[in-house]
């Protein structure tokens, strides 16, 4: 489909831009002295308004010859040929037929080789215009393509991000469970209730953008429920939460994936065990999450670390500058500190006032 | 029929549950141990001198494969892990089994025939059980070394050289000697070599710990360490040296 009959908008902007080329030719008609101001814009008005739409042909030439692929010299001689062709139409068998219905055959037949210069120019501009929608057109495309592309890699990589749920996590908790079965079949059956929940909310978790805080609290709450199971007092839990912060928006499995390292890490690297401690707060227009462990710092180095590294990409992509993320060894404590802006989830600006 | 005698090592109290459990029809496997870190393991083995290891891989302080590096290649072991990707390299080190947590008494069972048929068959010198145990293309972080039932463990980086003695190798480390049982090549091979150089047919030196080299007779140089110590460069040693060090 044509690029400006498609669209009324563009069509009525075409028309506009001829205007002033109409008054143009017609001056110059007039200048000659052969035509009244009046004489010339009764015979220019209704010509011009026939060729704009024959010039909309020039498109498919365009098309047909696009500038980046066509030999210059053959673009030159086809555009050129088709204005002289359409000019000479226009000029000599319609021009001639309304100067006719006006009874101006003699000035016009004077003034002819005018009218067809101006016809070849005006088909020439309107390739040229053509050719300039074209280019036009085509960035644009390819702009939306590109942006379509980045936003498609986003997402992928934010889904791919959130899949990490590590599956030695889930047989060792199964491991416990089958122990369990026989020496205590009620503690047995509490960890199967507390591994579907984990289960269930982390497979919710994939396709969403945002949650509140507090679900992806409990989330990381019911997997240290379960690790408690496994390591029993060598595991022991701290928490000091600030509920006002709670119901902030968060990317989900932004905590679940720090207290999971404070366990490989801390408690499964140690003889006697290892606290957890997990701090949520407000830092001005900022959430604080801090998760610290107390670690062996003879262990060997755990390779990858790769839920880390996504905590860290998931704030990058999500808030870009404004979120911030930093690990540190305090002695033989282990501690991450994420900051990222308070997204209340009534509206950016409600929550923060209340509190 | 012979009492066999086993020890659990596994840091999990539930899973060691498990592995008593699935011994109950078996009267004739008695559990002389059970340990819930590698040290312990270690100190087990040289102490009761057992037949048979239920060993997990992932442990604090020393891992599975450490364990077995130090206790030698008399003992069947079964390991037991949730990780399948070990699974080579337990067989690689001659493990009798490969138990995949969670599994079931007939699995278990099988695994205990395996290693009744292996017990009383000799295995291959640790030295070589250390070198298979290493995941290959890795170089050794940290070098484990048992002195009776005490394991004391060497990070690389802390490691000033190592002397050959032997069948021996003196390891140097903050201001203590350490020996362990593995020739110098087979150590040569097992650390990063751009970190560590063969400067002598009998020593291994850290890059970092050279302060300079001096000549000492026409043909050979000495290489002085920050502490003071001195080690002989042979002619071929300082090629290598020069090559790493990028001198031309």
């Amino acid at each position: 489909m044509h690029p400006i009959l498609a669209d009324p908008r563009r069509l009525a902007l075409y028309l506009a831009a001829w205007i002033p080329l109409v008054l143009l030719l017609a001056g110059v008609l007039a200048s000659t002295g052969d035509f009244t101001w009046m004489q010339a814009g009764e015979l220019t008005v209704p010509m011009a308004g026939v060729y704009a739409f024959v010039c909309l042909s020039a498109w498919y030439l365009c098309r047909f010859l696009p500038l980046k692929t066509s030999a210059l010299f053959y673009l030159l001689v086809t555009v050129n040929a088709a204005a002289a062709a359409s000019s000479a139409i226009w000029a000599g068998a319609i021009g001639w037929a309304m100067a006719a219905g006006l009874g101006l055959e003699a000035q016009y037949l004077r003034q002819r080789p005018i009218l067809f210069g101006a016809g070849f120019l005006l088909f020439d501009l309107a390739a040229a215009f053509h050719y300039a929608l074209i280019a036009f057109e085509s960035s644009r495309q390819a702009q939306e393509r590109a942006m379509q592309a980045s936003i498609l890699a986003r997402e992928a990589e934010l889904r791919a991000l959130k899949a990490q749920i590590d599956p030695h996590f889930l047989f060792n908790s199964l491991h416990s469970i089958s122990a369990l079965t026989t020496s205590d079949a009620a503690k047995a059956r509490e960890m199967c209730v507390l591994l579907s929940d984990f289960l269930r909310a982390s497979l919710k978790m994939g396709d969403r953008e945002r949650i509140p805080l507090s679900e992806e609290l409990a989330l990381a709450r019911s997997f240290l429920a379960i690790q408690q199971i496994r390591f029993g007092s060598r595991l022991q839990l701290e928490e000091a939460v600030n509920d006002g912060v709670t119901g902030c928006l968060v990317p989900p499995l932004l905590l679940q994936p720090l207290v999971e390292n404070a366990v490989t890490h801390g408690v499964a690297t140690r003889v006697d065990g290892a606290s957890i401690r997990v701090e949520i707060s407000r830092a001005g227009e900022r959430v604080a999450v801090r998760v610290e462990n107390t670690f062996d710092k003879d262990a060997r180095r755990r390779r990858g670390g790769l839920g880390m590294t996504n905590v860290r990409k998931r704030l990058e992509v999500c808030y870009g500058d404004a979120a911030s993320m930093e690990v540190r060894e305090i002695g033989d404590r282990f501690r991450v500190d994420l900051r990222f802006p308070a997204e209340a989830s009534g509206g950016p600006a409600q929550e923060g006032d209340t509190k | 029929m012979n009492v066999i005698r086993a020890v659990i090592v596994d840091d999990e109290e539930l899973a060691r549950q498990v592995v008593h459990e699935m011994l109950l029809p078996h009267p004739e496997v008695e559990v002389v141990a059970e340990c819930a870190n590698g040290f312990d393991a270690v100190k087990a083995v040289a102490e009761l001198n057992p037949d048979l290891l239920f060993l997990d891989v992932q442990m604090p302080k020393l891992d599975g494969f450490e364990v077995l590096e130090l206790i030698g290649p008399d003992i069947a072991v079964v390991f037991l892990t949730a990780y399948d990707q070990y699974a080579l390299r337990a067989f690689e080190v001659h493990a009798v089994d490969y138990l995949l947590k969670p599994f079931d008494a007939t699995r278990f069972d099988a695994a205990l025939g395996r290693a009744k048929e292996r017990l009383g068959t000799k295995m291959p010198p640790p030295v070589d059980l250390a070198a298979a145990a290493r995941a290959p293309s890795e170089y050794l972080e940290r070098i484990v070394v048992r002195d009776g039932p005490k394991v004391d463990i060497i990070p690389c980086d802390r490691l000033d050289y190592a002397e050959a003695q032997d069948d021996y190798v003196l390891l140097r480390s903050q201001g203590k000697n350490y020996l362990k049982q593995e020739t110098i090549s087979n150590l040569e091979t097992s650390l990063d070599p751009a970190k560590f150089v063969r400067i002598h047919r009998s020593y291994i030196v850290n890059l970092e710990r050279i302060a300079k080299i001096e000549p000492y007779t026409k043909d050979s140089r000495v290489a002085v360490l920050g502490d003071g110590t001195k080690l002989p460069v042979s002619r071929s040693g300082y090629a290598r040296l020069k090559e790493l060090l990028g001198e031309t």
